[in-house]
């Protein structure tokens, strides 16, 4: 699914892009794409694209902004609670474009 | 109910703590409390009294205010002596013949120094040394005189011949006895206190008893020993031991001791069961107290008896530890060793001129005094032993011998401890006290301070709080380490002290050189907003943006639902018609939830994302900024309309608080903060609940520091009074970029101060003294971060590339459909699961 253009997606803020009705954040750390639900599970608020990324723990993470539980970029498990997650989709980037499987 | 009537005869130390520990009792309202003092204050820190020569003032010293009585409904008379008291018709007068009537009363009369009954002692320039008055009055003598000697040689003595050595005499010390310190010291432990004391230039006379003083041929007066020998002097300090002031019981009938004092039971009551004594007037047991710290208690106890509770007095640990003329000096138990049988340890360094005992039981198991002078950091670990009845370890003399290289200095250490252990003996708070607080949630020094009041009386405990605290921390698993997060080994402070002095300008420039890893959501708006208070640069900039905070990246406060809600700044709370209407149009146009804040101002709530620059268009064409409520900064600064409109105003509280609004707008600091300017001491502005708060007085302004609404409340501490708009504006600068200077990461400025090593007092000595020098700094760096204000808003709204971050989806303009709204009250709320699930299924069928 193509989204955006690749300059719409700058290092380490997210954005949030809307496919079939799911809520998807999209982020750039290290010069890698990341792309997981946006919603977060412990507020129901579609905010995780509005999260702070970092390292914590060695793992790439998003911070939610509501409780601040900490999200695996690349999993979309939950570090507090690994029980809870959010899903994750494949994203590629490709002649400037950026793309994600749904 | 009628209230009951208390009356507190003197205002000293004790009598005020009995006043406002019966303030703090949950019946307090069933009392009118009435005061009587003589002195021409209340009640102020008697203990620092000496600190009023090295710069403090009388307001520096006082422990309560006027102001603070009114608030609390206490009547006082200042410049009142009680001279006549009459327990048949429960009432006292004064010496203006001021009468008045009592259902319990309570006599804190404190002391008066004794003076022996040498002819000459009432000339001029012969003093003592108990009041703030006196050390007037010494100050004025020293002003006249090069030579001066103090008449006994205890604490409070040695404690005055350090005042008049910093006042510049020649001092001499004159002691009836073969020591120093007899009271508390022994043989050894005075020889060593002498000699060092002499090294410093004081001289030391013992077992000379004064005689006469009469004209002197060098000096003012003449000094004759028994033995013969004379001394010249231009002044002289009395300073031989006090006597409690028990003349109103003794001539109206009350039991007083043989050696004066009045007598009391264990509630404190005398032989009249309405009037209690409570502090140095008092006598328990045929006993005097002279310490602060049993006056306090006995202060609990008459307020316990009196609202009905069942403390009671059972006599007061003497111990004490303090530094006389620089020297440590410790005493504890029975320090001299008077119990039949009782054993010794000695450690002697006469190179370093420190010596200790440890006096033990005759079994040789239990510590029974002590006595430290030239080092006394094994006085809290001892004082436990001994209070505890503990056994000391296997070879005792390990408590006193400095530890060799490399290992830890043995103690029993605060573990031993029992949980009973009163680790704070001026508020009675036990080792189990603070231990409980900590699994409560307090896990620094100053939440220990404010949730059990450990270490606020004296202080002389906080070390060891700090350890008991420590030592529970580390049980409960929780690491004592004061890194920010894992990516940065400093603490906040140490950051900011980076930042500023690397002209750092980026996080990945500070993370680089002085961390490691990509940061997380502590460092990075933790460095954000240090940043921001050294350089002030925009927040929206691309290299800082990633660090905000979402609130601050969008520059609105996120609710529940991921909305926002926005808030204008109206500084001082002022706002014209036109202003308020335009506020008005944006809610409605954009249909948003309006209420007013506590802070004097208007939120709006409920914007998605996608509107907030349409909206903020619409504000800032209306003439507003932004108001930073979504930032760890400056908030609001409130105000009662002042003397422009009121009958009682004094001064201009509206025009002083858009110009503190104005001036610190946008300052961010590492929580926010919070301030208020009152025109009258009626406070309608409730300034002194705020980080800052000013209230205007017939003398210009008065400035509160550290108060906090919120979770825990805390009242604002007086900080300087009858400024002009200058001075005023100059120590907040300096106080606030102090505390952005110094602070931890969200650490309030009461929590902050609490902190600080030597709180309030601390504080003043920086700002106010600038004892660290860093006064002109701290304005400085202050003016660059005025100068370089800049509204967000404003700046974002012009910039078409900012503004793209405001868009809900990069790849629709659809718009959130996790938000849904209901009306409530003619006002839209966020709906509730319910209200979603029902919504959804609606649209649903609609859709179907
Ligand atoms: C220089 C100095 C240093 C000290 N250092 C220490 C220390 O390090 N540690 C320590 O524990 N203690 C110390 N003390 C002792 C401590 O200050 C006292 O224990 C404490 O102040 C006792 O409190 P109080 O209320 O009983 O008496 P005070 O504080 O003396 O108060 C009594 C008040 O009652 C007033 N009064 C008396 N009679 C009447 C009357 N008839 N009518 C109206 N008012 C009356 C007096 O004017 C006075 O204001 C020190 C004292 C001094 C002077």
């Amino acid at each position: 699914m193509d989204i955006c253009d690749s300059s719409d997606v700058l290092p380490n803020l997210g954005v949030r892009a809307l496919v079939n009705d799911e809520q998807i954040a999209i982020y750039r750390v290290q010069g890698q794409l990341y792309a997981i639900g946006s919603i977060d599970p412990f507020s129901g608020a579609a905010v995780l694209s509005r999260g702070i990324v970092g390292d914590v723990k060695g793992q790439l993470v998003v911070a939610s902004p509501i409780y601040k539980q900490h999200f695996n970029l690349a999993t979309g498990v939950c570090l507090e609670e690994p029980s809870v997650r959010v899903k994750s989709y494949p994203v590629r980037e490709i002649a400037g474009r950026v793309q994600v499987l749904v | 109910m009628k209230k009951q009537k208390i009356v507190v005869v003197g205002n000293g130390m004790v009598g005020h703590k009995f006043i406002d520990t019966l303030l703090a009792s949950s019946n307090a309202d069933q009392y009118q409390i009435v005061t009587i003092a003589e002195e021409p204050r209340l009640a102020y820190d008697r203990v620092q009294l000496s600190a009023y020569f090295s710069g403090s003032t009388a307001e520096d010293l006082m422990l309560t205010s006027e102001t603070y009585y009114q608030e609390k409904g206490v009547s006082y008379k200042l410049n009142e002596k009680v001279v006549e008291l009459k327990p048949e018709e429960n009432c006292v007068v004064t010496a203006s013949g001021h009468k008045e009537t009592y259902d319990q009363l309570v006599l804190a009369t404190g002391s008066y120094p004794f003076v022996p009954p040498v002819p000459g002692r009432e000339q001029p320039h012969c003093l003592v040394y108990r009041t703030i008055e006196d050390l007037e009055a010494i100050t004025a003598s020293a002003k006249q005189s090069k030579v001066g000697v103090v008449v006994g040689g205890g604490l409070l003595g040695l404690e005055a011949a350090n005042a008049l050595k910093n006042l510049g005499l020649e001092t001499h010390v004159v002691e009836f006895a073969p020591r120093l310190m007899a009271v508390q010291l022994d043989e050894g432990g005075g020889q060593v206190l002498r000699s060092k004391i002499e090294k410093l230039g004081v001289k030391v006379h013992t077992e000379k008893n004064t005689q006469e003083i009469v004209a002197g041929e060098k000096c003012r007066y003449r000094m004759i020993f028994a033995d013969g020998n004379y001394l010249e002097t231009d002044m002289i300090l009395f300073s031989a031991g006090i006597r409690p002031r028990d003349e109103l019981a003794r001539k109206f009938g009350l039991g007083v001791g043989e050696r004066g004092g009045i007598v009391i039971n264990n509630y404190c009551q005398t032989t009249v069961p309405n009037i209690y004594a409570i502090g140095e007037c008092a006598l328990w047991s045929n006993r005097i107290f002279g310490l602060v710290a049993p006056g306090y208690q006995m202060a609990r106890v008459a307020v316990s008896h009196i609202t009905g509770g069942t403390e009671q007095f059972l006599g007061a640990d003497m111990s004490t530890k303090l530094k006389l003329l620089g020297v440590e000096v410790a005493s504890i138990g029975d320090a001299q060793a008077r119990t039949p049988g009782a054993l010794s340890y000695v450690y002697q360094d006469g190179i370093n001129e420190i010596y200790k005992r440890l006096v033990l039981s005759p079994d040789g198991k239990k510590l029974i005094g002590a006595v430290l002078v030239g080092d006394s950091s094994a006085y809290g670990n001892l004082l436990q032993i001994c209070l505890n009845h503990m056994e000391v370890p296997e070879s005792p003399e390990q408590l006193i011998v400095p530890a060799s290289d490399g290992q830890a200095a043995t103690g029993l250490g605060v573990d031993a401890l029992p949980e009973t252990a009163t680790i704070c003996s001026c508020h009675d708070v036990s080792k189990g006290a603070i231990c409980c607080a900590v699994r409560d949630g307090a896990t620094t020094i100053g939440a220990i301070k404010s949730s059990t009041k450990a270490g606020t009386g004296c202080g002389g405990c906080v070390a060891l709080a700090t350890q008991v605290m420590n030592s529970e921390l580390t049980k409960l698993g929780v690491d004592i380490c004061t890194d920010v997060c894992e990516h940065f080994s400093y603490t906040r402070q140490e950051l900011y002290h980076l930042v500023r002095v690397g002209n750092i300008r980026t996080f990945e420039e500070l993370i680089e050189k002085h961390g490691r890893g990509l940061g997380c959501d502590i460092c990075k708006p933790l460095v954000a907003s240090i940043l921001a208070s050294c350089w002030n640069e925009l927040i929206m900039k691309n290299e800082l943006a990633h660090l905000q905070d979402t609130n601050d990246y969008f520059m609105a406060n996120m609710q529940k639902s991921g909305t926002y809600s926005i808030v204008p700044r109206v500084a001082g709370g002022e706002i014209t018609p036109d202003k308020l209407i335009a506020l008005g149009m944006v809610g409605k146009k954009y249909r948003l939830y309006t209420k007013i804040t506590g802070g004097q101002r208007i939120d709006l709530f409920g914007a998605q994302l996608e509107d907030l620059p349409a909206i903020w268009q619409e504000l800032i064409d209306a003439g507003f900024e932004t108001g930073h409520a979504y930032g760890k900064a400056v908030r609001t600064v409130k105000s009662c309309v002042g003397s422009t409109w009121c009958r009682y105003g004094v001064l201009d509280s509206v025009g002083m608080a858009i110009a503190i609004e104005e001036r610190y707008k946008g300052l961010r600091a590492p929580h926010k903060l919070k301030f208020a300017v009152s025109g009258c001491t009626r406070e309608c502005a409730e300034a002194q609940s705020k980080d800052v708060g000013v209230i205007a007085t017939e003398n210009g302004w008065s400035l509160y520091v550290c108060g906090n609404g919120g979770m825990k409340p805390r009242h604002a501490d007086l900080f300087a009074t009858g400024l002009d708009d200058q001075t005023l504006l100059k120590y907040i600068d300096r106080f606030l970029m102090f505390y952005v200077r110094t602070a931890d990461r969200l650490q309030r400025t009461s929590v902050w101060m609490d902190n600080l090593e030597g709180g309030l007092k601390y504080l003043k000595s920086v700002i106010i003294d600038d004892k660290l020098g860093v006064g002109a700094e701290l304005e400085k760096e202050m003016q660059m971060v005025i100068d370089a204000y800049q509204c967000e808003w404003k700046s974002t709204i012009s910039d078409p590339e900012k503004l793209k971050r405001f868009r809900t989806f990069v790849n629709s303009n659809k718009r959130d459909n996790t938000v849904v709204f209901v009306e409530e009250r003619e006002q839209i709320r966020p709906a509730n699961e319910e209200e979603i699930v029902r919504f959804v299924e609606a649209n649903e069928l609609e859709t179907a």
